[in-house]
């Protein structure tokens, strides 16, 4: 396959960034696989970082003003650390009818987290989605990668708690911006 | 492979399952996984295997069943005997029943007669809960591949046009445009590279038709997709999912490596001189990439915004390519329409919107799910024939068709026919599928707020009257809300709402308003409650008590 790539080295000596590596490789290093790639990262370390987004636009030989614009534009990328633990309320139309917004508030109560912050120690992450595609088992939320539908206050707060440990008066270390 | 190694499969893989008594079928799609039917699943084999019934039994994963909101479901015996939120306790109870016959416990049985069963007609949704989305022969043994084989061993290209444009399909993902025309249009664009994409970008919050059709039934979708590579010209596609979609995604790359495995994709396929390769590429949460240009935009690599047309995609699309776009419901009802003609598929539906649609019932009514109806149907039996009414006795309040581009059509219309145009006539439009149903306990000014700060935050920023004026929509819908609008603001935002959706570049912004819109027509009344009496009749929102005290704070 026709090849692009322009030979930098990565940013640390991670072995993960071979990951990254094989997925520009397998894209013969063409700049049209950048958001490919951008998924292959965020999976690997959990979320995009400077260093990684500069490595990328070098190695495609794409600006790093659209590898910037490219990852800031679409919101399933994000360049904030997660929790150990997250949880995922979703606020589509049928959960939102549901009430969506009673579980972020119960979720409040019990973390003091709002949407899009983690707490202090790192345990646990907030975020709401658009829609999960759980219609059916609305109103739902994802803990962990875990889909769970019929949500009630108590199940979320139970989830919460649990994921927090001992820790009852979690603090709260990055306010981010609303997913 | 040729046609009579098709053939072979298929009575073979048929063969094998009649050497069953017993078929018990355990959902696997994402609803019913969610609630744990993957540990059904291993409870009915073990269980199966301590009884020794091995021979005479099998278990088999399947796509999904529709009563998404009863999970997990299992089914056996063709589906006569139906059970619901199964537990791992359940399993012996199950078999017990399939096998010897003996009542299940009573909150674990459906009736399999139900209105929400029986009120379907299924074409696109015909193997699901059917064949284990995970094997390809199960698919073949399903008449899989056959429409295919057919188009490129025995139909010229224009041909297979011809059945599609006879068939009156029309597009799947919500406008509705006529899908033999786009067919013929990048027919009959050169002889050069042309490019066929899938849109799996499902990001209409409310509705899972397509998620569900590619975890139930993922080769159908590629068959429909190379049906239409053979037609248009082109031997490269593209499948655009969501990365919300993991197992959709999962599902799909299993799909395509057995299609190539098998000689069902790749090139000479067939043993003809027809080459199709399918690639997946994954959105990454952006609303606006279900908009055709916008999508090319994100698999060129780049940001997705959308740009004027024309040109459209079918002259000048992907990498600037003649590039053929349609949904996965729409790709989904090829293959049916070859098999049995374009004349046949005519005969279903209304005179000008054919065939059949998929809907996600979700919301404040009984059965929640996935339904399949034919056009022409009307939305009172979709509610309360198969939709089972209203729970806890409420009154029903509002339908939404159409999710952020739609509206919400009030009691009164309740009995116009689903149809594209009779939707589009009471201000509100067919969409991808999503339906949700509204009762006394939602207010129509929080509804009309939630799809204007969706639009709002998933406006591109291309274009100013979409992304400032989506903005001062919700602004003002926000201040209605919480009680502290007055006469002009209403006026305001009447006005907005015409200049948006004439002015925007893309869909997004053209129909952003559709909500607001068809709230105001219907429900006026409740803005002016919250307006001219600080109150909010279904309790949502909390809007300051006494006016005039707030705007003397103010």
């Amino acid at each position: 396959m026709l090849t692009n790539a322009k030979v930098v080295s990565p940013p640390s000596d991670d072995k993960r960034w071979k990951i990254i590596d094989g997925t520009m490789r397998r894209h013969g290093h063409q700049p049209h696989s950048l958001i490919e790639v951008l998924h292959t990262m965020q999976e690997t370390f959990g979320f995009l970082t400077d260093d990684g987004l500069r490595y990328v636009a070098t190695s495609l030989r794409v600006p790093y003003s659209k590898v910037y614009g490219v990852a800031t534009f679409y919101h399933f990328f994000t360049m904030k650390p997660p929790g150990k633990h997250t949880c995922v309320v979703c606020t589509g139309t049928a959960c939102h009818i549901k009430g969506a917004n009673t579980l972020l508030a119960a979720v409040q109560e019990e973390s003091g987290l709002k949407a899009g912050e983690t707490t202090r120690d790192g345990s646990l992450s907030l975020l709401t989605a658009r829609c999960v595609g759980s219609c059916g088992l609305a109103p739902a939320a994802v803990f962990d990668g875990q889909v769970a539908g019929k949500i009630t206050t108590d199940s979320i707060k139970r989830r919460v708690r649990d994921f927090l440990g001992n820790e009852t008066d979690a603090e709260i270390l990055s306010v981010g911006e609303h997913q | 492979m040729n046609q009579d190694d098709l053939a072979n499969i298929a009575v073979q893989t048929k063969q094998e399952e009649s050497r069953y008594d017993h078929v018990i079928k355990v959902c696997v799609a994402a609803g019913c996984l969610s609630a744990n039917s993957d540990q059904v699943k291993t409870q009915l084999e073990s269980e199966v295997k301590q009884r020794g019934l091995e021979s005479c039994c099998k278990v088999k994963g399947v796509g999904c069943m529709g009563l998404c909101a009863a999970g997990p479901l299992v089914a056996g015996e063709g589906n006569e005997k139906m059970f619901q939120n199964v537990t791992p306790a359940d399993a012996s109870a199950i078999l017990d029943s399939i096998v010897d016959n003996k009542p299940a416990p009573e909150n674990v049985v459906i009736d399999s007669h139900l209105d929400f069963f029986t009120g379907q007609k299924k074409i696109v949704l015909e193997n699901s809960g059917e064949i284990d989305p995970e094997r390809v022969e199960d698919y073949i043994a399903a008449d899989g591949y056959e429409a295919l084989f057919h188009c490129i061993t025995k139909l010229k290209p224009l041909g297979v046009v011809e059945q599609v444009t006879k068939s009156g399909l029309r597009g799947r993902g919500g406008a509705g445009f006529p899908t033999g025309l786009k067919w013929t249009t990048v027919y009959k664009a050169g002889t050069g590279q042309k490019y066929v994409i899938c849109n799996a970008d499902e990001g209409d919050p409310g509705a899972f038709m397509d998620r569900s059709v590619l975890e139930s039934d993922p080769h159908r979708v590629l068959e429909g997709m190379a049906i239409a590579g053979y037609a248009v010209g082109a031997n490269k596609g593209f499948i655009y999912c969501r990365a919300e979609y993991p197992l959709a995604v999962k599902r799909l790359r299993t799909a395509i490596r057995q299609a190539e495995s098998h000689g069902l994709l790749g090139n000479n396929i067939g043993e003809t001189h027809f080459d199709f390769k399918i690639e997946i590429r994954l959105g990454a949460g952006a609303f606006v990439c279900g908009e055709e240009t916008a999508l090319i935009a994100s698999i060129e690599g780049g940001r997705g915004t959308p740009r004027p047309r024309p040109p459209f995609p079918a002259q000048s699309g992907l990498w600037d390519c003649p590039t053929l776009i349609n949904n996965v419901e729409t790709f989904a009802n090829i293959p049916p329409i070859i098999r049995r003609g374009g004349e046949w598929y005519s005969t279903i539906g209304t005179e000008k919107s054919k065939g059949t649609k998929v809907f996600a019932l979700a919301g404040r009514v009984v059965n929640t799910g996935l339904i399949e109806v034919p056009m022409g149907i009307t939305l009172r039996e979709i509610i309360f024939k198969l939709g089972g009414g209203i729970p806890e006795g409420r009154r029903f309040k509002a339908v939404q068709s159409g999710g952020p581009s739609g509206g919400c059509v009030p009691e009164q219309y309740l009995d116009i026919p689903v149809d594209y145009d009779s939707l589009a006539s009471v201000g509100s439009i067919m969409g991808s599928g999503g339906m949700i149903v509204m009762d006394e306990t939602s207010c129509m000014v929080d509804v009309a707020k939630f799809f204007m700060d969706f639009c709002m935050s998933e406006s591109c920023g291309k274009c100013v009257p979409c992304r400032v004026g989506t903005t001062q929509m919700h602004n003002i819908l926000e201040r209605i809300s919480e009680g502290r609008a007055t006469q002009n603001d209403l006026e305001q935002l009447k006005e907005l709402t015409g200049m948006v959706k004439a002015a925007s570049l893309c869909g997004l912004g053209q129909t952003a308003p559709n909500p607001t819109l068809t709230t105001l027509r219907y429900f006026m009344d409740e803005y002016k409650a919250h307006i001219e009496e600080g109150r909010c009749p279904a309790g949502i929102c909390h809007p300051v008590k006494d006016k005039e005290e707030a705007e003397v704070g103010a």
